[in-house]
């Protein structure tokens, strides 16, 4: 699959989740490899009044989407997978005012699980606001959105 | 926001029962629409269903990062309602394990504290549509209590 159809199929995959749409979540970049989504600043997901912060749930979901998304990146055909479980280690808090990058990347597939792990960062993905480790299941062909199946 | 404040606002919200003025703090605690429910000295996080929640369409299913958004701030609202945190407790991580489907219906959160020592708390959250005893989420994280 080339990376442009991978592109493709991650943009469309993100438009298909309504609560993406709330918070304004793109596809930044997309490959076989890694996945990067963007998550642009704004006043509705602040979680701390007194700097500004984004709240960790806001950062909660660009990850699990990014991991789970991510899926997408490394499977020859399109299923929908669920999250098992979810794992993220803040490094420090995001700065007020700026977009918040999710990436993320397969780093074992099996047939039932596929284990990802990514960073959530600002300015320099050396320089993470967070680590993430996600562990998704495999349902098969039968869990795409489009095809009437399992949750993401 | 001084802690004297924040801790009258969780006064007042004890007081007359209403914690409106303490959910309007947070932003995203409005954007995905958290409520409290008090049952005599227990608390019950209230999660009622929006279709602006909803990651899968066609299930459809309320978005992963939804739940866990929703468990992380009633684990936070716990601490300062009842352990007497001075400041918002900052997250320094979160583990969740997602067990069964989240419907697009209402969802409850209730949460244990395991630790709260002076600099760290230790919080457990568990989250259900249907009946507690089959919960749709368990999770855990650790809060930094100790300044502002």
């Amino acid at each position: 699959m080339s990376d442009e159809l991978i592109l493709q199929r991650t943009r469309q995959f993100l438009a298909c989740l309504r609560h993406c749409q709330v918070l304004g979540l793109s596809v930044q970049h997309a490959d076989r490899n890694v996945l990067t989504l963007r998550l642009p600043y704004s006043e509705k997901i602040i979680g701390n009044p007194e700097t500004g912060g984004i709240h960790g749930g806001a950062i909660t979901t660009l990850m699990d989407t990014t991991c789970g998304i991510s899926t997408a990146c490394a499977l020859p055909e399109l299923e929908i997978c669920p999250t098992l479980d979810l794992r993220i280690d803040y490094m420090h808090p995001a700065e007020p005012g700026k977009d918040v990058f999710g990436f993320a990347e397969c780093y074992r597939v099996t047939p039932t699980v596929i284990f990802t792990r990514g960073v959530a960062y600002q300015d320099d993905i050396d320089q993470p606001i967070a680590h993430v480790v996600g562990t998704f299941m495999r349902m098969g062909r039968q869990g795409h959105p489009a095809a009437g199946g399992q949750n993401a | 926001m001084n802690g004297r404040t924040l801790h009258d606002l969780v006064s007042q919200a004890h007081a007359s029962n209403d914690y409106d003025a303490l959910i309007k703090l947070v932003p995203y605690a409005q954007l995905i629409g958290i409520e409290c429910l008090r049952l005599g000295d227990e608390m019950v996080f209230r999660l009622p269903q929006n279709t602006e929640n909803i990651g899968n369409p066609m299930l459809p299913a309320l978005h992963g990062g939804v739940i866990a958004g929703f468990m992380e701030h009633a684990a936070m609202l716990h601490l300062l309602m009842f352990m007497g945190a001075p400041h918002l407790p900052k997250i320094i991580d979160f583990s969740i394990d997602y067990l069964r489907a989240g419907h697009y219906r209402d969802t409850f959160a209730a949460c244990q504290v395991w630790r709260q020592g002076r600099r760290v708390a230790n919080v457990s959250i568990t989250a259900w549509q249907t009946r507690q005893s089959e919960p749709i989420a368990t999770a855990r994280c650790h809060f930094k209590v100790d300044e502002p």
